[in-house]
């Protein structure tokens, strides 16, 4: 399992981020690696750093991580979660530029047939180049 | 007027005090061009803050100023968390290098400023935070050592939030709203100036 790339999903709604992860898992199988987090730290609407890294660790894989995101405290927040990875990781782990149901689809398509942490992401980030 | 352990501790107790007393109006704000969280995620950050304030307080500043980071960043819940997370992040990171405060003031202040810049991939004029906390840098860069300095960044606060209610979004939420974000002041601008005033009353009565 941890030669493929692993996916993390954060929404602001845990609903959504646990909806995209299951159309993944139906879609994708669950070979690839999906983890997801919604909600703030006091599970309202929002993202949380916590919950971002616990994520990160979950589908943690030796190819890396990409992660799909909704709106914009979503992305900082992620950005804000790599930087506070171990060194060793943050340089594997990517906040995609993609809309977040087709980008962690199409990502963990391209992640389960083994490709790198860069083609996973320029497979998900072809979406919002339209 | 030097920055003593003590002195910080009450500055931070302020700031934190203001902002949890403006949830209600920075929500407000929020709700009419953003997503209405910022007054709460705003507290539920400085409450954090201030349940460790006793611990804070004890550490050595750069520490001390991390400490607010990681705090924030870990609490607050939407983008503000970790753009005034890396505020102070990078401000106790700039103290870690042999600067001391209040002498370095512009020096540290400046740091997180450009860390906000960075986190945001934004710049002064986008109807943000950086509306206030670049023109107070300014200030502080042109006017070092003034003896009337703290009603001047108190001053430039209030005016350059104001300067954000005609501008339109184009970072944030609230660029969704396009010419509809014109007419109201920017959340992250109002937080900025609540935390900037409340050091600056916290000072002015001190010295």
């Amino acid at each position: 399992m941890s030669d493929m790339v692993g996916i993390v999903i954060v929404s602001h709604s845990k609903d959504i981020a646990k909806g995209t992860a299951d159309m993944v898992r139906q879609m994708v199988g669950s070979e690839v690696k999906v983890a997801f987090c919604g909600g703030n730290p006091e599970g309202g609407l929002g993202t949380s750093v916590a919950g971002i890294i616990e994520a990160i660790d979950a589908a943690w894989s030796a190819k890396g991580v990409a992660i799909l995101v909704d709106l914009g405290g979503a992305e900082t927040n992620s950005e804000m979660a790599v930087e506070m990875l171990e060194p060793a990781r943050r340089d594997r782990v990517v906040v995609c530029n993609a809309p977040i149901v087709e980008g962690a689809v199409m990502a963990a398509t391209e992640a389960a047939g083994g490709s790198s942490l860069d083609q996973v992401r320029a497979v998900a980030e072809e979406l919002s180049a339209g | 007027m030097s920055l003593q352990p003590d002195t910080f501790k009450l500055l931070l107790k302020a700031a934190a005090e203001q902002v949890i007393a403006s949830a209600p109006e920075l929500t407000a704000l929020d709700q009419a061009i953003g997503d209405g969280d910022h007054g709460t995620n705003m507290k539920r950050g400085f409450e954090a803050v201030l349940s460790k304030l006793d611990t804070i307080g004890a550490q050595p500043l750069d520490e001390a100023l991390k400490s607010i980071g990681k705090t924030l960043v870990m609490t607050v819940g939407g983008a503000s968390g970790p753009l005034y997370g890396s505020f102070f992040l990078a401000a106790g990171e700039a103290l870690s290098h042999d600067r001391t405060l209040p002498e370095n003031l512009t020096e540290v202040f400046g740091s997180g400023v450009d860390a906000v810049s960075a986190r945001g991939r934004s710049h002064a004029g986008e109807k943000t935070m950086l509306d206030v906390l670049v023109p107070v840098l300014e200030t502080l860069k042109a006017e070092a050592g003034s003896p009337d300095l703290i009603e001047r960044i108190r001053a430039i606060a209030s005016e350059s939030m104001e300067r954000t209610a005609p501008m339109q979004a184009t970072k944030g939420r609230a660029s969704f709203l396009g010419a509809r974000s014109i007419g109201h002041i920017d959340p992250g601008a109002k937080s900025s100036c609540v935390m900037l005033h409340a050091v600056c009353s916290l000072l002015e009565e001190r010295t």
